[in-house]
């Protein structure tokens, strides 16, 4: 019997260029910080892996430690099958994208860009020619003779990933590119950092602590805490099967709802939920259900009441005091919410939903 | 209100210009006459003439060339010395920023005459070494010129994001001279500019040091002239003066230049657009 294949087997057979990048039993330390704590982590070629995790986690630590700005205390770090863990970040054919505004504020875009091709004894009609590809890519062609502080801070960063790109690195490093930018210009050089990606297949590792830029772009997510891997899964997998309440509690919004287990499934606000791998299974147990895995119906005589409603865009969250203690967020579409005004009864099912259960202790 | 400002600043700027220009204007007054009164630029064109200067004041002619070495080798010796280890202990060593900046100020609170009797030991050994060439003088004046050159190298690495600038530029591929020479040092250019025309400045002032260790430079050339020959001595002077603020201008003429906001590359650009 062969094993269903994951994310990792899906993007190493959809790959058409990049390497495999191999992170083993990695330790670093501050002092008494213990910033990575054998952290092993694979990328298929051409893979595009997102580490999230709170600020101190160890995922920017990981990161480095791949670039060459980082030595490992222990561990082994391999790119492409060559064993990287103690070679220079100059020999290691990597591009990088740093959060903080990276470009030479003495340089125009285009010698930014030509920079890592000079160094590599290239031509000056191939710089120029690679350089203006580059920045055709990233949509700044017309930027080309601006210095860095003629330029806005998203299309700093868009040359700095053209710069990055334009030496061919084995490996693309993106360190948290987006946290400094206004969020409509995150969400749109999110999706352009993608489609640049899929485009010219290099296997990619993104930092980030924002778990929307996560989930959208990356083929994998792995949610690091104290230096670990708690859980690398592609994003549906780690949203709808956390493998426990910290990966629950971390990626997206969370309801920790009492219930009982009774082996495959738990009773909660009255309703049935099968229970997720690696749940309590027995007694009285605390069920994570996301919120749109409840439904709330105004019920005059329901036990619950609704406390405040939040109008979100698309949908919207009414949160809801339950008569057993606690409150539940459920979400609701938009049209619906003016009407749960605060203070209305109501009753709150789960969907029936699978859900993870951990027990009531924790 | 408004026109009492004005007068007030009139009066500072005037008192400013007297200040500082009456001075001058006496050094040139008292250059340009004769014994018996009258205008004369004799003294002006025997030091114009480097050739009648050689003949006549042979001290003034080693003491100029002196001091044009000393500067050039005391810049050079200080920004080799100072430029690669302040951004190494910026990028590596943060923790000992603060012994850097307290051995570099140091030099501020040790009065020359002091450091001179400290330095006695030593320069016996540099002249066993390597001869009493004043120009040997330079390792003195680099000590002298840490402190400012520090502040001015100091302040120019706080503007521009070190860290980051040399690790993007080594995931390039860029080596660690690579990254000091294509990357810190252009960013550098006018902290550098400013550090050199101290050190330049102090160089061709410094007086004490050189005395005491009897080496001649241009101010002691100037002092064994002025008892002889007053009018010469002051004549020096003040084109001394006048060499340090060409050398001022021309520095931050030449800083300003290549930088991407200065004025003239702004009007370049502008021209460049037009055309």
């Amino acid at each position: 019997m062969t094993a269903a294949p994951t994310a990792y087997d899906k993007a190493a057979t959809d790959a058409t260029r990049g390497v495999a990048v191999e992170l083993t039993g990695l330790h670093r330390s501050y002092g008494p910080v213990q910033a990575l704590d054998d952290l092993n982590l694979r990328l298929a070629p051409g893979e595009l892996v997102a580490l999230l995790g709170p600020s101190g986690c160890g995922k920017t630590t990981a990161l480095r430690c791949l670039a060459g700005l980082e030595d490992p205390d222990s561990g082994r770090i391999e790119v492409g099958g060559l064993d990287l863990t103690r070679v220079p970040t100059n020999k290691r054919d990597l591009g990088m994208v740093f959060q903080a505004y990276s470009l030479f504020p003495h340089m125009t875009a285009r010698q930014n860009v030509e920079f890592g091709l000079q160094l590599r004894r290239q031509s000056s009609q191939q710089r120029r020619a690679r350089a203006a590809e580059m920045l055709d890519l990233v949509g700044l062609s017309t930027q080309a003779d601006r210095f860095a502080h003629q330029m806005s801070g998203g299309q700093q960063q868009r040359v700095a990933l053209a710069r990055a790109l334009a030496i061919e690195p084995q490996v693309l490093l993106l360190d948290e590119p987006l946290s400094a930018l206004d969020a409509k210009v995150r969400v749109q050089l999110r999706d352009e950092i993608r489609r640049i990606q899929l485009e010219v297949g290099t296997t990619t590792l993104f930092v980030t602590h924002d778990q929307e830029e996560a989930l959208a772009v990356a083929d994998r997510v792995g949610v690091m805490r104290s230096g670990r891997l708690e859980q690398i899964a592609a994003p549906e997998e780690l949203y709808s099967r956390p493998v426990n309440d910290f990966v629950a509690d971390f990626v997206g919004v969370t309801n920790r709802l009492p219930g009982d287990a009774d082996a495959k499934s738990a009773t909660v606000l009255g309703g049935s939920v099968p229970l997720l791998v690696g749940s309590a299974t027995s007694g009285p147990v605390t069920v994570l259900v996301r919120p749109e895995h409840l439904v709330v119906h105004a019920d005059p005589n329901g036990p619950d009441a609704v406390t405040s409603v939040s109008f979100l865009g698309a949908h919207g969250r009414v949160i809801v005091g339950l008569a057993a203690g606690g409150q539940a967020i459920v979400q609701v579409p938009s049209s619906a919410v003016s009407n749960y005004p605060p203070g209305t009864r109501v009753t709150v099912r789960p969907t029936g939903e699978a859900a993870l259960a951990v027990s009531a202790r924790t | 209100m408004r026109r009492r400002q004005d007068l007030f600043r009139w009066v500072v700027v005037t008192l400013t210009l007297v200040f500082f220009g009456l001075p001058l204007f006496s050094m040139l007054e008292f250059t340009t006459r004769d014994s018996a009164g009258h205008r004369t630029a004799a003294t002006w064109s025997a030091l114009a003439d480097f050739g009648v200067i050689s003949t006549r004041y042979p001290d003034l002619r080693a003491g100029f060339l002196a001091s044009v070495g000393l500067a050039v080798l005391t810049v050079v010796v200080m920004l080799v010395l100072l430029v690669p280890t302040m951004t190494w202990v910026r990028l590596r060593l943060p923790g000992l920023g603060r012994t850097v900046e307290f051995i570099c100020l140091l030099p501020l609170t040790v009065p020359a005459i002091v450091l001179v009797v400290g330095l006695t030991p030593v320069y016996a050994w540099v002249t066993y070494f390597l001869g009493g060439n004043a120009i040997w003088l330079s390792f003195a004046y680099v000590v002298l010129v840490l402190p400012y050159a520090y502040r001015s190298l100091d302040a120019g690495l706080r503007a521009i994001d070190v860290r980051t600038l040399s690790e993007a530029a080594r995931s390039l591929g860029a080596s660690w001279t690579t990254v000091m020479l294509k990357v810190i040092l252009p960013n550098l250019r006018t902290a550098v500019l400013s550090a050199s025309f101290l050190a330049v400045a102090l160089t061709l002032g410094e007086f004490t040091i050189a005395s005491l260790f009897s080496r001649t430079n241009l101010q002691v050339a100037m002092y064994l002239i002025g008892k002889s020959d007053a009018q010469i001595s002051i004549a020096v002077g003040l084109a001394s003066l006048v060499f340090a603020f060409v050398i001022l201008f021309a520095m931050s003429f030449v800083g300003g230049a290549r930088s991407a906001t200065s004025p003239l590359a702004r009007l370049r650009r502008n021209r460049k657009e037009l055309t």
